[in-house]
């Protein structure tokens, strides 16, 4: 890899199946562990990408992961045609959910996802529109 | 302390192990998995009474050195084929979650 590129992952996460969720951010932890990215940045990746495939399939019927891996970050693109949030700040707070209780019973939807995004991401964005769908951004920055 | 030592030394019972030279320091017990892979520390253990498919996912992505399953609590046959897939290090034991943190931070802090 030099300056000028950069590595481009994708993939298709399925909706519905909480089973399932997490392949995708996997399939990216091993791909950075071969690059030989650092354990920490790795993590950091791992929680934001885990938490959007969560809330992809959890509110959106899955979508589209994109990651994008440079020298100095990970850019992370998540991209799905759900519903949409109508209320993006009353959505960052932590403990604010509108999961199922089906969501709750498994152990998601205590409203820390969102939260644990932008925590563990240097930059996090969010586009929505309701009714057409979300896109969040988050990038990591990897430690020089 | 390494893993297996871990096991060891709290008479864990081992449903899979496939990273037993694993050093843990450390850990977190909680249930709800978003808070636990907000707070769970890097190669620490992790107790809770979850016993699902994700918790295999969320030991994996958030990093955690084991997970000890608390209370009795026997791993779903799908969170045991996943673990061990993995290479999830997946304990249990008959102590409550409360008794397991004192003893753990005895040993590994």
């Amino acid at each position: 890899m030099n300056g000028d590129d950069r590595i481009h992952l994708s993939y298709q996460v399925e909706g519905g199946d909480l089973t399932r969720a997490g392949e995708a951010s996997s399939g990216v932890k091993q791909t950075l562990r071969k690059l030989g990215i650092d354990p920490g940045t790795i993590r950091r990746v791992s929680v934001c990408m885990y938490e959007g495939e969560i809330n992809m399939v959890i509110h959106a019927n899955g979508g589209l992961a994109m990651v994008d891996v440079g020298l100095d970050d990970i850019t992370i693109t998540l991209t799905d045609y759900g519903p949409g949030i109508p209320d993006i700040d009353k959505a960052m707070q932590a403990g604010w959910s509108t999961a199922a209780d089906s969501v709750r019973d498994l152990g998601f939807g205590a409203g820390m996802g969102l939260p644990n995004m932008k925590k563990y991401s240097d930059e996090m964005k969010i586009k929505s529109i309701v009714g057409v769908g979300t896109t969040v951004t988050m990038v990591v920055k990897i430690p020089s | 302390m390494i893993v297996r030592q871990l096991a060891d030394e709290l008479d864990l019972t081992v449903f899979a192990m496939d990273d037993p030279d694993r050093e843990t320091a450390g850990g977190y017990c909680g249930d709800l998995l978003s808070w636990v892979m907000g707070r769970a520390v890097a190669g620490g253990a992790w107790l809770t009474i979850m016993s699902n498919v994700n918790v295999a996912a969320v030991a994996a992505l958030a990093d955690v050195a084991c997970v000890i399953l608390t209370e009795g609590v026997q791993p779903d046959p799908a969170l045991l084929d996943k673990a061990r897939l993995q290479g999830v290090n997946l304990l249990g034991t008959a102590m409550p979650t409360y008794a397991c943190a004192g003893k753990l931070h005895g040993l590994i802090g």
